[in-house]
């Protein structure tokens, strides 16, 4: 059994703000529903299936509360940054099972303006890893980024690449929360986080939130609009494999395969691909690990405008990404559904359109890659795909 | 060079043993009977082959550093000791733990650097492993 074709994304909603001192989480939360409703032409009452992370109050419970939902299915995996990506995979098997028709996925957060930060119990880890003085993920990706560099010779210049392309593709989103174009020296003369990561090399922290719709094929045909059909959904957990990790590749080298099989598309049919982007380097390793060049010329492949739509190689983060617009509740992988959806139903920014998407990819990866993550690819396509 | 301040662990049921090592001076390590596996960090099961008879035994601590980052800024009781080093070090033994690096300038710091360990009091019964480099 697949999910290919099982369900399709009909409501996509990304909060405009960025700073939201005014705003409960849950505000957010609601809103952003309203608004993928909306989008989709639904209403809450048409709901019955809810997925969440795992940091909004009581999870499912206490959001059917606030919304006034009374769904079939719930679901709150939680796999940081890339749990809205699963909740996606999720719920097309859920509506493939006949469990649910129209699945609601929400995410808000507030690391701006207030919400304390989420916290769950210590893992059996926390002896042997919480008392060296790391305080950010930064300082844990850039131990990822600096292994990268000693076995491939990827430079500090290449990771600014990534940071240029997320800038000018930010410079068309009137949202996007850094709307300047930045370039490779700015980024290397910004002050240095973690060796070697800079400031720019780190992505924005922003109040605000998103939510999708999934359907089923029946509810998608009844709207009469152009969805995004679901054809793969392939998830990975990468951790420290024992005191083993390989800090030089991702959970995507797990992930990605099981999402093209299912899809039954390849790299090469990817017209327009939203990459995690916590960081530079985040995009650099999942860029090679997914198959789009080879292993260790990420460096080489994002070079001379690489990322850059619409005519790069792999036209990336549209929207701006985590890098440059958004990245709410310090986890940016419902923006990532958000922007291949945009660029499927052609509306995205006029500038950065890439014309004739018929196949985009949305991958997420939550978490930390200098220890353990989540690593989760979608493959959507036009409805005839 | 600021020296770095040493907070206790999270110290469980499980880890006790190995932290009461370490203020003897000893780092020790598990080895699962069955499948031959260095276990990291400290468990009841072997990850691997999941049977519960883990012999420890004493590592070398000796290792070479896997990757690392100079932590220029942060906000925790560190903040005082910038700027640092966080690393993973390669023991001998197999493991990649996470650690600092200590003795040398944190420029001189490179992957591949042959380290050996040495240990910092806690106050609190047990002690934190640190490397330095040796001239290897």
């Amino acid at each position: 059994m697949s999910i290919r074709g099982a369900a399709f994304i009909a409501g996509i909603y990304e909060h405009p703000g960025r700073d939201l001192p005014n705003h409960t989480i849950w505000d957010i939360h609601a809103e952003v529903a309203i608004g993928a409703l909306a989008d989709a032409g639904l209403s809450m009452s048409d709901v019955d299936a809810l997925f969440c992370d795992g940091t909004a109050g009581f999870g499912v419970l206490t959001l059917c509360d606030h919304l006034g939902l009374r769904p079939r299915y719930v679901d709150s995996t939680e796999t940081g940054g890339s749990s809205y990506l699963a909740h996606v995979g999720h719920a097309a098997a859920a509506i493939a099972a006949g469990k649910c028709s129209v699945a609601l996925v929400t995410l808000a957060g507030k690391p701006r303006t207030g919400t304390p930060p989420v916290k769950w119990a210590p893992g059996p880890e926390a002896g042997f890893e919480g008392v060296w003085g790391t305080a950010s993920a930064a300082h844990s990706y850039a131990l990822a980024a600096q292994r990268h560099m000693y076995e491939f010779g990827t430079t500090s210049a290449q990771l600014a690449e990534i940071k240029v392309a997320a800038s000018i593709h930010a410079q068309y989103n009137p949202h996007a929360f850094l709307q300047n174009v930045v370039t490779v020296d700015e980024v290397l003369e910004s002050p240095m986080i973690a060796d070697p990561l800079h400031r720019l090399d780190c992505c924005v922290v922003t109040d605000g939130g998103g939510a999708l719709v999934v359907v089923s094929p029946e509810v998608a045909k009844k709207l009469g609009k152009t969805n995004a059909k679901i054809l793969g959904h392939g998830e990975a957990v990468k951790h420290t494999s024992n005191g083993r990790i390989d800090l030089t590749y991702t959970g995507a080298v797990m992930s990605g395969p099981r999402a093209f099989e299912e899809a039954r598309v390849s790299v090469a049919d990817v017209d327009y691909a939203s990459i995690y982007d916590s960081f530079t380097i985040t995009v650099l390793q999942t860029i090679e690990d997914l198959g789009f060049c080879e292993k260790g010329k990420g460096g080489e492949f994002v070079m001379d405008g690489g990322l850059v739509a619409p005519f790069g190689k792999l036209p990336f983060n549209t929207d701006g990404g985590g890098l440059s617009n958004n990245h709410p509740s310090n986890r940016g992988g419902i923006t990532k559904v958000i922007e291949a959806v945009r660029q499927l139903r052609g509306e995205a920014h006029p500038a950065v359109q890439v014309p004739d998407v018929q196949i985009a990819l949305a991958h997420g990866t939550g978490g930390s890659l200098g220890s353990r993550h989540g690593s989760v690819t979608l493959l959507l396509g036009q409805e005839d795909a | 060079m600021t020296s770095l301040p040493s907070p206790a662990p999270m110290v469980t049921t499980t880890t006790e043993a190995f932290w009461k090592a370490t203020s003897e001076g000893r780092f020790i390590l598990q080895r699962c009977d069955a499948c031959d596996l260095v276990v990291w960090f400290p468990r009841k099961h072997c990850p691997e082959c999941w049977t519960e008879n883990l012999a420890t035994f004493d590592a070398s601590g000796e290792g070479t550093v896997y990757s690392y980052t100079v932590i220029r800024k942060v906000a925790n009781e560190y903040k005082q000791a910038t700027p640092f080093v966080v690393a993973y070090v390669e023991l001998a033994e197999g493991p990649r733990i996470m650690t600092n690096i200590v003795g040398c300038d944190v420029d001189e710091v490179r992957v591949g650097m042959p380290v050996a360990i040495e240990f910092h009091d806690t106050g609190e019964g047990n002690a934190l492993y640190r490397f330095h480099p040796v001239n290897g």
